[in-house]
């Protein structure tokens, strides 16, 4: 019984690898485009990172030096299953350091660490279709794409600004890409897209449900969609990281206790661990050692 | 003092070996074999193997107890397991025509060729609990027909000889077939890919779309032309054999809904038909399928599309379980960054909109804190 089902490395079978390699490939000659591809089932549901986790798998070799993030964290539980699932699968060493990594699975962030040339961010993606919530019909949106319709968002912005005195979309904001399609950044908060902006590396995008794939290769201009009288804006933050004292980065609000109290902690743990280490300290940073980072080789 | 999370990975081995506990259950209760899901729970292992789309009983019954019996967890893995393996090329296809028959019955005609076989079903059973199943009593073995059987030809040919009822739908002599497991899916589609997706959708979903047919949203005046159940042979072409190669048998449940149509633009009055073709023995599913299949060719056959069956993009793209309880459950995930995101708009809307209301206040509390 023990032979009864086995698998190939990284999971999926190498004719799957190489479909999904041309869709990718296709994606990046057409920067922001979705490329339908033949997504597959994978071992974890569709909404957890099937199609970020493919892309992984298609990309990833035994040489490669994997990070996974959820909410910017490398400990969040589905981080952390995903993380387990490719060192069990294909047996690659694994990180939670930003810069030591050479693919970066992503969910809901961008790294406040800068990324360099030679790096891959794998993004998951939900709903890829930026148009959806204005149009439900695949066979619509496909042709706004097509014809390069985007007056509906611009509508559906400019409504935001009328009704609220301002853009009301806080993440998953629509950006143009290398000035032709509208493109889904995924749900990352408004904050981080000026880091997608001409990035040195490369970014892939995975739908696995939606079965679309789609790129943004290095160097490419990643405009947010704004008006010239209502510019475009990131999220700003009163008070600096409480445990690290950092500035202008993603905080995460926790709440303390049931009488109102909360702190705000930057979002990208790494980043934090790293500051830490490097002697910054909010006002609430706690008297501990901080463990060195964490790097896993493969076995 | 707040001290980070951590330790994600401790609690998701520690919630999984509890799991493993609860799976198992009471140790002194004795573990299920799969021989025993496979015989017993026939019809659990069968939903699984069709919405599974993975015909073996073995893994199927594997999946039913690693799943603790939740049949969309066990489609689930079944479906994980199948995408992987490498595809060898595609049978032939499956003539049902020639089926061994186990059951088979028509709500057309009162006797046909080969008659009505009840075969083993429910129907007509009292659902009365039985405690002699409870006190696991023996069963005595069933008749066995004793004749050879005859030939069972198909409803639907015996209709297409009057020429009252559509013929098969030809497909172009250069039309490969689709497979939806190796393309991903576009709209529209065609009837062969269609019927692909309604095959391996949740059987709940075209369940309740075709009974709102019935009900009057998008009625198609539907009768079960035949509903058969058996085995057919599985042949393979391999370009060096100058036969085709037999690979072994499959059953499976053909259902043919035979439905009247009054004719329209496109098409001269006639009956028109549904299909339903699932692995195992599921009439339910069939029929379910059958009944949604007619409903989505309303547009082929120039009908107002007015309902939820009969819209291609709304039911194919819904009738996946296992991507809709992935979507649905994925709610479940942290979604703190974008919940941060929509705080802080919400407090600073919120902010504006008390500024509006109380000029004064805010400005009091301006001053004070000045």
């Amino acid at each position: 019984m023990t032979d009864i089902a086995t698998y190939n490395f990284a999971y999926l079978d190498e004719q799957t690898k190489r479909m999904i390699r041309r869709a990718i490939l296709k994606g990046i000659a057409i920067p922001g485009y979705q490329v339908p591809f033949a997504s597959r089932e994978m071992p974890m549901p569709y909404g957890w990172g099937t199609g970020g986790v493919q892309v992984t798998a298609s990309i990833i070799g035994p040489d490669d030096v994997l990070k996974v993030i959820d909410q910017g964290a490398d400990d969040t539980t589905n981080a952390v299953s995903i993380r387990a699932f490719f060192k069990k699968v294909a047996n690659v060493a694994v990180t939670t350091d930003t810069a030591g990594a050479t693919i970066i699975q992503t969910r809901h962030r961008i790294p406040e660490h800068p990324l360099t040339a030679g790096q891959v961010l794998v993004y998951q993606v939900p709903i890829p279709e930026p148009l959806r919530f204005l149009e439900p019909r695949e066979t619509e949106t496909r042709k706004m794409h097509a014809l390069e319709e985007y007056g509906l968002m611009h509508v559906k912005l400019y409504e935001d600004i009328a009704k609220h005195g301002r853009i009301a979309t806080t993440y998953a904001y629509p950006v143009k890409v290398e000035g032709r399609y509208v493109m889904d950044p995924s749900p990352t908060p408004k904050f981080d897209n000026p880091k997608m902006h001409r990035s040195p590396a490369l970014q892939l995008f995975g739908a696995g449900r939606e079965k679309r794939i789609y790129a943004v290769p290095p160097f490419t201009d990643v405009v947010s969609l704004d008006f010239e009288d209502h510019p475009f804006e990131v999220q700003t933050f009163d008070q600096p990281c409480a445990l690290c004292a950092a500035e202008n980065v993603y905080l995460d609000e926790v709440i303390l206790d049931d009488h109102g109290g909360h702190m705000f902690v930057c979002s990208d743990t790494d980043h934090c661990e790293k500051r830490r280490q490097e002697g910054h300290r909010g006002h609430l940073a706690p008297e501990i050692h901080l463990a060195s980072e964490k790097v896993e080789p493969a076995q | 003092m707040y001290v980070a999370v951590k330790g994600g990975e401790a609690a998701i081995r520690n919630a999984h070996s509890l799991l493993a506990d609860r799976r198992r259950g009471d140790r002194s209760v004795p573990a299920l074999r799969l021989d025993q899901i496979v015989e017993q729970l026939a019809l659990g292992v069968d939903r699984v193997m069709s919405e599974g789309s993975l015909y073996d009983l073995e893994l199927a019954a594997l999946a039913i107890v690693q799943a603790r019996g939740d049949m969309i967890e066990a489609i689930f893995l079944v479906r994980a397991y199948r995408t992987t393996l490498p595809r060898f090329g595609y049978s032939n296809p499956i003539d049902t025509g020639a089926m061994l028959v186990e059951r088979r019955v028509s709500a057309t005609y009162k006797d046909l060729p080969g008659g009505q076989l009840l075969g083993p079903t429910f129907d007509y059973t009292h659902r009365l609990l039985d405690p002699e199943l409870a006190a696991g009593a023996n069963v005595a073995a069933p008749l066995r027909r004793e004749t050879e059987a005859q030939a069972m030809p198909r409803v639907s040919a015996i209709l297409a000889r009057e020429g009252l009822i559509e013929p098969d739908g030809e497909m172009p002599q250069d039309h490969v077939p689709g497979d939806i497991t190796r393309e991903p899916l576009e709209f529209p589609m065609a009837r062969d890919i269609r019927l692909q997706a309604l095959s391996r959708g949740d059987e709940g979903f075209l369940l309740a779309l075709g009974y709102s047919t019935q009900r009057g949203y998008a009625r198609n005046h539907p009768f079960v032309g035949e509903i058969r159940i058996g085995e057919v042979e599985l042949e393979l072409d391999v370009p060096e054999l100058p036969f085709a190669a037999p690979l072994g048998t499959v059953r499976v449940t053909e259902c043919q809904m035979v439905n009247q149509f009054k004719g329209s633009a496109k098409a001269p009055p006639q009956f028109t038909r549904g299909y339903g073709l699932v692995f195992g023995q599921s009439e339910r599913k069939a029929m379910a399928m059958a009944l949604c299949d007619r409903a989505l060719r309303a547009s082929e056959l120039g009908e107002d599309i007015i309902a939820a069956a009969q819209d291609e993009e709304f039911v194919i793209s819904h009738s996946d379980n296992v991507q809709a309880t992935g979507f649905v459950e994925h709610l479940k995930l942290p979604h703190y960054v974008d919940f941060q995101a929509e705080l802080d708009l919400v407090r600073r809307m919120r902010a504006e909109y008390e500024a509006r209301k109380n000029p004064a206040k805010v400005d009091e509390k301006r001053e004070a804190a000045e």
